[in-house]
C-alpha cells in the first residue's frame, strides 16, 4: 500500500533539522525518515551525527539495536505476523507451516517481491489471535489464506 | 423528541477493529442515513469482552443494551428489528451492565473504558475526570505521596514495588529538573490492558501522570510507547493536543502556577525497552542497553535527572485514589497486595477479555467462571501466567489466588496480570525451547549470562527435542538457569529460566524423549 519516494538526502536533512531540537532526538528521527523513505539509509547516519552532536558509531548503534529501523528499501507492504505465546496457543505456527508449505511465503525471508511477511512478538490482540499487523491496522482470527491474500494485494492480476 | 439522536457505540479499541468494528460504523451510519433517522455514533472503547466483539450498544430509556458479535451484514436486520428502542434480535445480549462478564467485576481504573467517548474531555469530566487532579491541586507534594503510599498501590509494571515509595525518592531529591516517565511499552505476551486503557480512557492515564508531576516537582514528561500500537499512538497524540488546549496540562496545569509538558514517543520494537532502565537509555537516543541499579532511575533517570517511572496502569490507578481517598482504594484486595488488577484474559480460551477485580480472585474462577475453558474445547494443559517470563503452571494448580505473593510461593508471578491459556496440544519442551529463543533475539546484550545464556539454552533444549543424552541435558538446563537466574543484570535474563524450569518441573514428561529417528531414506 504505501509507496514510498526513493531516498533524498536534502529532504532527510531536513526531516533532521526539523526535529533536532527535541530531547533524545535520535529514534523520533530515525521513526520521521522511516516514515517518509520507508527505511534508514546509511547515507542519514553523518548526517544526524553532525545535527545532534554525536559519533557515527552512536548513530549506527542505535540504527541497529532496534528491530523497526530497516536500512534497505522495503517492500510495499509489510504484513507482521504475532508469534508470542498467545498467539502460539491458537495455532499461529501453524499459521507460518501453511504459509510456507501451501503459498511458498517463508516469513522472515527477504522477499524481492512487493509483500513480506514478518515475525513480531504481541501485537496486544490476545484474545482474538493469531493476529497480523498490515498497513498501520490489526487483523484478528487471521489465517495462512488471508496473509497470502494480502501478500498479493497490488500485484498485478 | 424525535429530534433527540439515539446515540449508538461502536468501539474503536484495536480488538474490536480487529474483527471488523470499522465496516459496522460505517454499515450503522449507512442504514440510518438510508431510514432516515437520527443517531450519533460514539467510538468508544472496548468493555473487554473482546469475544463480543464488535459489540454494539445502544442507548435507551432503561439503559445501554447490548448487541454481539455484529457484523456488517447484520446491521439492516438490527434497525429491522428495531435496535434503536432495544429490539429484540438474535444478537441482542441485555442490558451492558447486567451481563454476568460486567457484574462480577470491581472496575476502578476501567470504570469509565468503553462507556465515554475517549477523545471527548467533556465526556471524561462528566464521568468523574479531572476530580483527582483538582484534588491533588489542593495538597503539597507531600501529602499527595503520603496519600500515594497509604493506598498500598503497588506498581502494576510487573516488579510490585510500592508507587509512594519510588515517588517519595523523587519527592526528596534536589534538581532543577525532574522527569515523569510512563512505560508504555506493554510487550508482554498476554497484556493489552495498557492498550484498552489508551485507546478507552487516555485522558486518566495524562491525569494520572500530572498529579505525580506535582507530586514530585516534574515539570516535563513521556509516555514510551510501543510501536506495535499505532491505534493508540494516534489516539495518543489527539489526546495530548487537546488535553494541552484544554489547560490540563502544559505552562499551568488546570490555572494553577504548576507547569508539565507532555510528549509521547515511540518505541522501535524493542521488547527490553519495558526494563525501565533500558527504556531510559532509548528516550536519550541510545541503544536500550539496560543500566546498572544503583544509581536509581528516582535519583539519576532520565538524562540523570530525578524520574518517576512507572507503569501505566500504575499512573491510571493514581485519580481514583486521589478522589476517593486512599483508603477506599487500600479497602480493596488481600494481604501486601492493595486496591484491583486489571486481569488479561487470551490465548486459547473461549471469552477472553479483560476483568478488573480486587486481588485475590483464583486463577480457576477466571479462566473456567468467566473465560468459559478452552476456546478449543479440549482439556486446559497450561496456563502461562505473567507475560514471557512467568510461569507455565498445569490445570490442578489453578486455584492459587492473584496475589504478588501468592504466585511468588509457588516460583510464579503475577507480571503485569495477563493469563495466556494452552489447551493439551501444546508441548511444553518447545514453550521452553521457545522462551530461550525470545530472550536470545531480544537481549539487550549488555550482560553475559543474558546474552549467551539464552542461546546455549536453545542448544540445549534442541538436543532435549532430539532426544540426545536427555539426562545429561536437563542437567546442563538447570546448571543454566540457575547461573541466569543469580547473574543476569535484569530481569530479562534473571527470569527467563522461570517458564524454562516450570515446564521442565511441571511437565516432565514433555522433555522425556526418546532419540529421534534419523531421516528417513
Amino acid at each position: 500500500m504505501a509507496a514510498y519516494p526513493a531516498w533524498d538526502q536534502d529532504s532527510a536533512r531536513m526531516i533532521v533539522a526539523g526535529l533536532a531540537h527535541l530531547e533524545g532526538a535520535t529514534l523520533p528521527i530515525l521513526h520521521a525518515l522511516q516514515d517518509e523513505f520507508g527505511y534508514v539509509d546509511p547515507q542519514a547516519v553523518p548526517l544526524i551525527a553532525e545535527v545532534l552532536n554525536l559519533s557515527r558509531a552512536e548513530v549506527h548503534g542505535a540504527i541497529s539495536f532496534y528491530h523497526d529501523f530497516k536500512t534497505t528499501p522495503q517492500p510495499r507492504r509489510t504484513i507482521k505476523l504475532c508469534r508470542a505465546e498467545a498467539c502460539q496457543a491458537l495455532g499461529c505456527e501453524t499459521v507460518v507451516d501453511e504459509l510456507s508449505r501451501t503459498h511458498g511465503i517463508a516469513v522472515d525471508s527477504h522477499h524481492a517481491g512487493d509483500a513480506a511477511v514478518e515475525t513480531v512478538y504481541c501485537l496486544g490482540n490476545c484474545a482474538l489471535g493469531p493476529s497480523a499487523l498490515v498497513d498501520g491496522e490489526l487483523i484478528g482470527r487471521v489465517d495462512a489464506a488471508r496473509i497470502a491474500g494480502l501478500c498479493q494485494h497490488g500485484r498485478a492480476q | 423528541m424525535s429530534a433527540t439522536p439515539v446515540r449508538i457505540f461502536v468501539p474503536v479499541d484495536a480488538a474490536a477493529l480487529s474483527v471488523g468494528a470499522e465496516a459496522v460504523a460505517q454499515a450503522v451510519a449507512r442504514e440510518a442515513i438510508a431510514r432516515g433517522l437520527s443517531v450519533e455514533i460514539v467510538r468508544n472503547g472496548s468493555r473487554g469482552m473482546l469475544w463480543l466483539e464488535p459489540m454494539v450498544e445502544v442507548e435507551t430509556a432503561e439503559g445501554r443494551i447490548a448487541y454481539g458479535p455484529v457484523a456488517a451484514k447484520d446491521v439492516a436486520a438490527l434497525f429491522e428489528a428495531g435496535f434503536t428502542s432495544g429490539g429484540a434480535h438474535a444478537l441482542r445480549l441485555g442490558k451492558t451492565e447486567e451481563l454476568d462478564w460486567m457484574k462480577r467485576q470491581q472496575r476502578l481504573t476501567f470504570e469509565r473504558v468503553g462507556i465515554i467517548d475517549p477523545l471527548s474531555i467533556a465526556d471524561y469530566r462528566a464521568h468523574g475526570g479531572f476530580k483527582g487532579l483538582e484534588k491533588a491541586l489542593a495538597l503539597t507534594g507531600g501529602e499527595i505521596v503520603e496519600a500515594v503510599k497509604a493506598s498500598g498501590l503497588r506498581g502494576r509494571g510487573g516488579a510490585g514495588f510500592p508507587t509512594g515509595i519510588k515517588w517519595k525518592t523523587v519527592h526528596d531529591a534536589k534538581a532543577e529538573q525532574k522527569y515523569i516517565v510512563c512505560n508504555a511499552d506493554e510487550g508482554d505476551s498476554g497484556t493489552f490492558a495498557d492498550r484498552m486503557l489508551f485507546e478507552g480512557d487516555p485522558y486518566l492515564v495524562i491525569e494520572g501522570m500530572t498529579i505525580a508531576a506535582i507530586a514530585v516537582g516534574a515539570t516535563r514528561g513521556y509516555i514510551y510507547l510501543r510501536s506495535e500500537y499505532p491505534h493508540a499512538h494516534r489516539t495518543l497524540l489527539r489526546t495530548i493536543l487537546k488535553a494541552e488546549a484544554a489547560g490540563m496540562i502544559g505552562a499551568s496545569v488546570m490555572g494553577s502556577q504548576h507547569a508539565f509538558h507532555l510528549e509521547v514517543r515511540l518505541g522501535a520494537g524493542a521488547y527490553i525497552c519495558g526494563e525501565e532502565t533500558s527504556l531510559l537509555e532509548s528516550l536519550e537516543g541510545k541503544r536500550a542497553i539496560v543500566r546498572a541499579k544503583p544509581p536509581l532511575p528516582a535519583l539519576q533517570g532520565l538524562f540523570g535527572k530525578p524520574t518517576v517511572v512507572n507503569n501505566v496502569l500504575s499512573f491510571a490507578a493514581v485519580p481514583w485514589i486521589m478522589d476517593h481517598g486512599a483508603q477506599a482504594y487500600a479497602d480493596y484486595g488481600m494481604g501486601r497486595s492493595r486496591g484491583t488488577l486489571p486481569i488479561q484474559l487470551g490465548g486459547n480460551v473461549k471469552r477472553g477479555g479483560l476483568i478488573e477485580l480486587a486481588f485475590g480472585i483464583t486463577l480457576r474462577e477466571i479462566i473456567e467462571d468467566m473465560g468459559g475453558g478452552t476456546l478449543s474445547g479440549r482439556p486446559i494443559r497450561a496456563v502461562q501466567v505473567g507475560g514471557p517470563l512467568g510461569a507455565y503452571l498445569t490445570a490442578e494448580q489453578l486455584d492459587v489466588q492473584m496475589d504478588y505473593e501468592a504466585l511468588a510461593a509457588m516460583r510464579a508471578m503475577l507480571g503485569h496480570g495477563g493469563i495466556v491459556v494452552f489447551d493439551d496440544s501444546v508441548d511444553m519442551a518447545k514453550q521452553a525451547r521457545f522462551a530461550f529463543e525470545f530472550c536470545a533475539k531480544e537481549s539487550c546484550g549488555k550482560c553475559t549470562p543474558c546474552r549467551i545464556g539464552a542461546t546455549r539454552g536453545v542448544e540445549t533444549m534442541d538436543r532435549i527435542i532430539a532426544g540426545a543424552e536427555v539426562p545429561k541435558n536437563i542437567a546442563v538446563l538447570r546448571d543454566l538457569s540457575k547461573l541466569m537466574t543469580d547473574a543476569s543484570l535484569c530481569a530479562m535474563g534473571g527470569l527467563t529460566p522461570m517458564p524454562v524450569l516450570s515446564a521442565l518441573n511441571h511437565f516432565p514428561e514433555d522433555f522425556d524423549r526418546p532419540p529421534l529417528p534419523l531421516a528417513a531414506e
